[in-house]
């Protein structure tokens, strides 16, 4: 039984006690989600021990046991630098969730705290799992608690919202299911290591045909979660009805489910379909960056803009991944951790501020940087963290998926970039419009400064927006390492295939793959 | 007189769990003539039916363990009947605790409803080990007979009336479509035993009436199609299972269904196994009709039994996607999602016999509204099974689909296998509503002067939560003893 077990079994017999609680007694139940979620906290610090003392680029924590015998299903856990980090956010932002539904939660709370700690646990085994029935289990979990989440404690059109997310995820996720299966049947095994050690070796392999329909069914089900223009309208519904917590687990987290799989299965199961189809899927990532501002300019709901800017920032982080580059991977991957602390600060404090004055409408607001300087200054430093200015995390992200782009078409990252001007436009109004001008008299009597729980929610996330920001080094290796496995396995996949007689690719149809090739040719010779 | 005129005390062995249902029912009904139905004795039928099913499930097993033919090979008990037998029974064990309450709550007499409770149980532990067509006739016929007298139970209610007579006149009809096919088979192979018929169809003799042979196979494919309410032949499911009293409903959507599929798959596998070419497209695209028919028409019902009456339909089709593949792997998958949704859906059906109160008022998905909060336990648990029916991991919903469609897939029929996937997401919707419902809207008076959830009811709703995360979670238990039996043509 290793840490990340342990990791894995806490947030569930956490839930399982949360629901056994006497349900008047709210100051227990607040407490011990809270202690939980802390201690859960500090045991997933343990796992950068590994990646503290020696640089490993396979798996650590790995536990490898059967569940259920035919099919041949195991639990198959294990983490690497690219869930290494992912994991973390997901234990630092549940204490984080916990600590701003204090008060915000007042009917139901046993259930609430309950479900944000069996969120917890599906949202840590989507990262664990490397057998792809597990995976797909702990996919399905995450839903359910969710669902709940929005639905029970959401704002006025909170059914809707809830019922749209779980029909949106599930009706795509069950053709990755049907890809899962199908995998089994030409693999024999769900296991994902041992997958890709035989499509390595050749003892496995897709004809095209197959191969295409195999990525669209994981691609669909990671581009809604993500999610990808055209597949990203439950989002915003969901977010502006979600309570606050609701928000922050599915920006900083749910969505990061997506653009993972997108990484380790649709890249790595996949590579020869991942880059002959990386051209729409990069225009696809380039018009959600755009879009996804222009659209979040004119929101009047300060949810609503957030929920657009996520849009925005997730293109980034699939504009790199389907670079197939070092700097594209790993910008993107750091984009997700810098997203999920950034937007999720943000959500929090847009929740603060709709606890002092239970409105989402900018226009409700104004001003408010006289009443409270604090919760400004926080606001004001979140927002130049999600706009991306330098010394702050997303500019690094940003910048190696922009850097990585430009090694293979410069025409995205000139597009690309557009979407980091507008995000300053939009966040720049957003913060004049509420915290700047005149203060209207029903703010000024509404809106006291931040309180010290308040604090305690916010600043591990400022400290982190620094840290990111500023020392890279401290989070960059591991994920850098996994990421160069991934690539290095990508490229010799490709080589398998063309050494086995696969078509390569018709000559101009599909400029992306040839040029990705080349260009990583290049790179792999400069270093 | 023949050496095997009387049969060997082993056979006797072999139909244990009938003889001990048989009597039971009986006796329950001798005993009304004798103690008549007062207030004090009312409980008595209902433990006694209880007791004769508790013991028929290792009355099963130990006929089980004993396998072989019996009754110069009328009946054949291997794994497969023994897998029904024992999912009839703990059907029927569900359906009984459901009842207690019921019956008390619509102050309605009590031995002849166990009574023919058990007589119906009886018809399909004999139609899921009879080897030969006349006993499958005969085991459908003490089924159904049983269960339109249960369906209109109630004799002072509307619609109880209403729910025998179309099960009546609707099971007849097809109940004679299945007797002409055994008829017509019979004047083609001159036999009416499984596996005698499937020599004769393997040689070459026969072969040349194929006409025949295939008009026998719709013939019995229409009878069976009517009786797992399989389209276009799903009509009359939703009528009765509204009309019907709420654990018959239960009753007649698990028990009597899964009976059928087992002759169904018996016959199909076993002696239309050599034409399975032939009858394969037929299933399939009654499977994609079923499950398109189900899951549409569910999702604008608002009376729950109604909704819960297409579910079980779109159900079935999914059953039918796994026989379409006609394989091994198929009839194992199709056996354990039978096993998966008998739990669910008694679950659920249990759930809308506690909530619906005296005269079944309470029969609108509305009316559940805060149910969530008012009786946590109850909700909570009827959210397990509704999340099985949706299809989410950890729950044997979930298993049972996996396990079809992966058979789908291994078949080759990947455009059927894609379809019933999606139609599982559409299936979603209805589902959640009822979710919805329970925990996302304030309670209304529905939910006033509900009573706390009686102790049969209790302990049939957390049985079958247990086993539907049982399935969910240890598929392997339930799956590997399918598997073992599946292998039907001998």
């Amino acid at each position: 039984m290793t840490l990340l077990d342990v990791l894995i079994a806490l947030p569930l017999a956490g839930f399982l006690v949360a629901m056994l609680l006497p349900a008047g007694n709210h100051a227990l139940i607040r407490r011990f989600t809270l202690g939980l979620s802390l201690l859960i906290f500090a045991v997933s610090l343990g796992l950068v021990g590994p990646y503290w003392f020696a640089h490993p680029s396979g798996y650590v924590f790995e536990t490898n046991i059967a569940w259920i015998n035919s099919p041949a299903i195991r639990y198959h856990v294990a983490v690497d630098g690219l869930s290494l980090w992912l994991i973390i956010l997901t234990t630092l932002l549940t204490p984080i969730s916990v600590l701003c539904s204090w008060k915000y939660i007042d009917k139901r709370v046993k259930e609430f705290f309950a479900f944000i700690l069996l969120l917890e646990f599906g949202l840590i085994g989507v990262f664990a799992a490397l057998d792809l029935f597990l995976f797909y289990v702990f996919w399905e979990v995450c839903l359910v608690p969710m669902y709940f989440l929005i639905g029970v404690w959401g704002h006025d059109r909170r059914i809707y919202a809830a019922v749209k997310f779980f029909l949106y995820t599930m009706a795509a996720s069950v053709l990755m299911l049907g890809a899962i299966i199908y995998l089994y049947g030409r693999a024999g095994t769900f296991d994902y290591t041992v997958i890709v050690s035989h499509l390595q070796s050749g003892a496995l392999s897709f004809s095209r045909a197959e191969e295409f329909w195999l990525f669209l069914a994981f691609f669909v089900a990671f581009a809604v979660k993500v999610p990808l223009f055209p597949l990203h309208t439950w989002l915003p519904d969901a977010h502006v009805e979600a309570p606050t917590a609701g928000s922050i687990m599915l920006a900083s987290v749910m969505l990061k489910m997506g653009t993972y799989g997108l990484l380790r299965y649709c890249v790595m199961l996949f590579p020869n379909a991942a880059h002959e189809n990386a051209g729409w899927i990069v225009v696809l990532a380039i018009i959600g960056i755009v879009y996804g501002a222009l659209v979040a300019m004119v929101q009047p709901n300060m949810k609503k803009l957030v929920a657009y800017s996520s849009v925005s920032h997730l293109g980034f982080v699939v504009l790199g991944i389907f670079s197939f580059t070092q700097p594209g991977f790993d910008g993107a991957v750091y984009q997700m951790l810098n997203h999920g602390v950034s937007t999720g600060a943000l959500f929090l404090l847009v929740g603060f501020l709709y606890e002092r004055r239970h409105s989402l409408e900018i226009s409700a607001y104004g001003g408010v940087a006289t009443p409270a300087p604090q919760l400004a200054a926080v606001f004001m430093i979140s927002m130049l963290a999600s706009i991306g200015l330098p010394t702050l995390n997303n500019f690094i992200g940003e910048y190696l998926v922009l850097q990585g782009s430009a090694l293979v078409n410069f025409h995205w990252t000139v597009f690309a970039a557009i979407g980091v001007i507008l995000s300053a436009c939009y966040m720049l109004w957003l913060y004049q419009r509420v915290f700047f001008g005149k203060t209207p008299d029903d703010v000024a009597h509404h809106m006291p400064d931040m309180t010290v729980r308040e604090w305690a929610a916010a600043l591990p996330l400022i400290a982190l927006m620094v840290w990111m920001g500023t020392f890279t080094q401290s989070f960059i290796p591991p994920i850098s390492a996994t990421n160069a496995v991934i690539l290095a396995r990508t490229k010799a996949n490709i080589e398998t295939q063309v050494k086995r007689g696969a078509p390569p690719a018709p000559d101009g149809s599909h400029p992306a793959a040839h040029t990705v090739l080349a260009s990583l040719e290049e790179f792999f010779r400069a270093r | 007189m023949p050496d095997n005129f009387l049969p060997a005390g082993v056979e006797y062995l072999r139909i244990l769990p009938e003889i001990i249902l048989t009597v039971a029912g009986t006796l329950i009904m001798l005993l009304e003539g004798l103690a008549g139905d007062s207030v004090k004795t009312r409980n008595g039928p209902g433990y006694l039916a209880l007791f004769a099913l508790v013991a028929a499930i290792p009355a099963s097993l130990v006929a089980g363990a004993n396998p072989g033919f019996a009754f110069s090979n009328l009946l054949v008990i291997d794994g497969f009947a023994t897998f029904f037998r024992v999912l009839v029974v703990v059907v029927g064990i569900l359906t009984v605790l459901v009842s207690f309450q019921y019956l008390r709550r619509e102050n309605a007499s009590s031995s002849e409803y166990f009574g023919l409770i058990l007589f119906s149980v009886t018809g399909q532990c004999v139609m899921a080990s009879s080897n030969e067509l006349i006993m499958m006739f005969i085991g459908l016929e003490i089924s159904s007979i049983s269960s339109y007298v249960l369906a209109g139970y109630l004799r002072d209610d509307k619609r109880n009336n209403e729910a025998a007579i179309k099960y009546f006149l609707l099971g007849s009809f097809a109940t004679a479509f299945f007797l002409y096919g055994i008829a017509w088979i019979y004047g083609v192979t001159g036999t009416t035993n499984l596996d005698q018929i499937r020599y004769a169809l393997l040689s070459h003799d026969v072969a040349s009436s194929s006409i025949l042979v295939g008009v026998a196979a719709s013939l019995m494919l229409v009878g069976l199609a009517f009786k797992v309410s399989a389209a276009p032949f799903q009509i009359w499911a939703p009528d009765v299972y509204q009309g019907a009293p709420a654990p018959i409903s239960a009753f007649l959507s698990a028990g009597p269904k899964a009976a059928a599929f087992a002759i169904f798959l018996r016959l199909f596998m076993t002696s239309f196994q050599p034409i399975s070419g032939r009858w394969a497209p037929f299933v399939w695209s009654s499977a994609l009709l079923t499950m398109v028919v189900g899951n549409f028409a569910a999702l604008t019902q608002s009376n729950i039994k109604r909704m819960l009456a297409y579910s079980s339909i779109a159900n079935a089709g999914y059953v039918l996607v796994a026989i379409a593949t006609h394989s091994a792997i198929g009839t194992a998958a199709a056996m354990f999602y039978l096993a998966a949704y008998a739990f669910m859906n008694v679950g659920a059906f249990a759930v809308v016999t506690h909530f619906s109160r005296q005269g079944e008022r309470f029969v609108n998905i509305d009316d559940l509204a805060g149910l969530g909060w008012k009786q946590p336990v109850t909700a909570a648990l009827f959210s397990v099974f509704l999340l099985s029916f949706v299809g989410v991991p950890l729950t044997g919903g979930f298993f049972g689909k996996f396990y079809i469609f992966k058979a789908a897939l291994d078949g080759g029929y990947t455009w059927l296998a894609i379809l019933g996937l999606l139609n599982s997401a559409v299936a979603a919707y209805y589902y959640l509503r009822i979710l919805v419902v329970m925990y996302m809207k304030e309670p209304g008076e529905s939910c006033e002067n509900l009573s706390p959830l009686a102790p049969g009811v209790s302990l049939a709703l957390w049985g079958s939560a247990l086993a539907t995360l049982v399935l969910g979670i240890f598929p392997s238990v339930i799956l590997n003893f399918a598997r073992g039996s599946a292998t039907l043509g001998r």
